[in-house]
């Protein structure tokens, strides 16, 4: 029993940053049908910036904001020079612009930072708690409860406030949106900003439990992936829910059968959802238009 | 005649085999056998990889687990089960060949991002099992290959491999000519235009695609048993998700749908990184870049374009539609 929970505490813990990086990608999803793949880069980068602004003498607090700002810098960079003079290209076309620019973000914090594995002291101390035999970390609680507090944000944004409605009006409809007076150029950029923000801050709060380093990007990017296509590409809910059940999974797996596969669980996910239910586990069955 | 001689069959295929056969008197030292070897070899595999992207429009980022499954074939049965050399290869075609057809049926049936998320995931699987499987494969350190042994002569040297891949590309760029002019290749390119328009024409879409499919897992998995060959050494990077990533760029820089500009595309990217030795540290960010590049600014591709400027038609600026969202966009990359 001790073991089980200690597996779900850590499979939690991870589960919590791919369901943020499956909700930046349903963000950008829903407001430009473009998937994000250098989504894991803005993990990446919060960490990093994190890291070396610490390590400069910036107070921590002070250093996470730095780093989120820079990477919506990014993000909303990325969709200005990358994304927007590519509008109307097809699907693949876009996939091989967000790699690319994943690629580069990653070179660029190779040469820009180092090749280390670096880490963050945790936030409130390293003593575990202890809960029925197993050990949690404080630092757990943290990335479950930014988890937690995204959503509930999320929530409130896109249903309470009108810009939030304008996001999830151009997501329906571009064009209506743009009809009935809608900036769809500016949503663009917003949601690029918002999901930038939401990786830059898992990248901060797992950073001192996993580590972080130029090329984690890539591997989160695409375990966020598997976790939005598992709850159904483009259902927020789906995406937070996608991302637990793949964090458990992996977690399960490396526990129980094997730790080297670990990192194999989400693709044999993916390929399992895509083969069975593509639509994901909470997508609706979608209807082409010939 | 003279029109003959500006077909891709007649002239494309001259113009190969002449720089083939003519590069080699430029080269200032052995070293260049083997980066041009190693293009030859690199283009083998884009040249199938275009056809799938090209042709039939469907999008591959696992093409590097076929190589990685060919490089290691010709090394891991040699040096642990006694396989020779050349029946080795052919296994290492074959499992490439099959396992493309198994997984093939269920991913053919995705498209755009599904598509690709599903061949990325099956390429990094393949990866993640090569480097895993230490006792067999050595791990993330690599192995190191048994030379191929033919007619009691064992095959080393860059200059042998420079020739061998060399020809062995004329003949795969032949095919893929032979395969883009055939009732298949005429399929092929109704699919890609609008899968339900061919498949209103009666097209099994489902068996072209897979046909194709296999096939550039076939030529991948050569190339990678080349590679491997020439080796002295491979590692599980061959297979990772990065080289996939390099073989599209290469399709793309190249030209979708030019069978010449898979050739230009490898040459271009496996001779760039030799000429900026200096900048290595830059390497991901110019790849980055020219891939972003690339698909903003010459999304046709080198040879396409060239083509296009050659024949002195530039294709009018095509109007910016509204986009509408959800709606699959028309492919904008015609065969040329």
């Amino acid at each position: 029993m001790a073991e089980f929970l200690q597996f779900s505490f850590s499979g939690l813990t991870v589960g919590a940053v791919y369901a943020l990086v499956a909700l930046g990608f349903t963000i950008i999803y829903n407001a430009s049908d473009v998937i994000n793949f250098a989504q894991g880069e803005f993990v990446m980068l919060g960490g990093m910036v994190t890291v070396f602004a610490y390590a400069a003498g910036v107070p921590l607090p002070f250093a996470a904001l730095l780093a989120i700002t820079v990477a919506m810098v990014v993000g909303v960079g990325l969709n200005k020079l990358a994304i927007e003079p590519a509008r109307g290209a097809s699907a693949v076309t876009l996939i091989i612009i967000t790699i690319g620019a994943s690629v580069f973000l990653r070179g660029a914090a190779q040469v820009g930072f180092d090749k280390q594995f670096h880490s963050l002291p945790a936030f409130s101390g390293d003593t575990p708690i202890n809960v029925f035999g197993a050990t949690l970390l404080p630092q757990s609680l943290w990335v479950l409860g930014s988890a937690l507090l995204i959503v509930v944000a999320l929530f409130v944004f896109f249903n309470r406030t009108l810009y939030g409605k304008a996001i999830l009006a151009t997501s329906n409809n571009r064009l209506a949106a743009k009809l009935v007076g809608i900036n769809t150029n500016q949503i663009m950029l917003a949601s690029f900003a918002v999901s930038a923000a939401i990786g830059a801050l898992a990248g901060i709060v797992v950073t001192p439990i996993t580590l972080t380093s130029f090329q984690v990007g890539t591997l989160l990017a695409l375990k966020g992936f598997a976790a939005a296509m598992l709850g159904g590409m483009g259902n927020p809910i789906g995406a937070v829910i996608g991302g637990l059940m793949v964090g458990l999974l992996e977690a399960f797996t490396a526990g129980y059968l094997s730790s080297e596969y670990k990192d194999a669980t989400a693709f044999i996910v993916i390929l399992i959802v895509l083969f069975f239910f593509p639509g994901g586990l909470f997508g609706k069955a979608k209807v082409e238009r010939v | 005649m003279a029109r003959v001689l500006f077909t891709p069959h007649v002239g494309g295929l001259l113009v190969l085999i002449a720089v083939i056969v003519i590069a080699p008197y430029f080269f200032p030292s052995n070293f260049y056998f083997r980066i041009f070897a190693l293009v030859w070899i690199a283009s083998i595999a884009v040249v199938g990889l275009n056809l799938l992207m090209g042709y039939a429009g469907q999008v591959s980022l696992g093409h590097a687990g076929f190589y990685g499954i060919g490089a290691y074939a010709v090394a891991v049965l040699p040096h642990h089960f006694g396989v020779p050399s050349l029946i080795a290869l052919v296994i290492g075609l074959v499992v490439a060949g099959g396992l493309a057809y198994l997984v093939g049926r269920p991913i053919l049936r995705l498209k755009g991002h599904y598509l690709a998320v599903a061949t990325l995931g099956m390429g990094i699987l393949i990866a993640m099992v090569i480097t895993n499987e230490a006792q067999f494969t050595g791990g993330p350190d690599g192995m190191s290959v048994p030379r191929l042994e033919l007619f009691g002569e064992r095959i080393r040297g860059s200059d042998t491999w420079y020739w061998i891949s060399g020809a062995t590309l004329v003949v795969i760029c032949w095919l893929a000519l032979n395969l883009v002019n055939s009732p298949t290749g005429r399929a092929l390119r109704a699919v890609h235009d609008s899968e339900v328009a061919a498949q209103v024409n009666g097209i099994d879409i489902a068996r072209e695609k897979l046909k194709v499919f296999v096939l550039s897992a076939v030529f991948a998995a050569l190339a990678g048993s080349y590679h491997a060959f020439m080796g002295p050494t491979i590692t599980p990077v061959m297979a990772d998700f990065l080289h996939s990533i390099e073989l599209v760029i290469m399709v793309v820089i190249g030209g979708m749908g030019s069978v010449f500009g898979s050739v230009v595309g490898a040459a271009f990217l496996v001779t760039l990184p030799q000429l900026l030795t200096v900048f290595d540290e830059y390497k991901f960010m110019m790849l980055g870049l020219l891939m972003m590049a690339f698909m903003i600014f010459l999304r046709d591709g080198i040879v396409p374009s060239l083509g296009k400027l050659l024949r002195g038609r530039f294709a009018p600026a095509k109007a910016e539609e509204p986009s509408s969202p959800k709606a699959s966009e028309p492919s904008e990359a015609k065969p040329s």
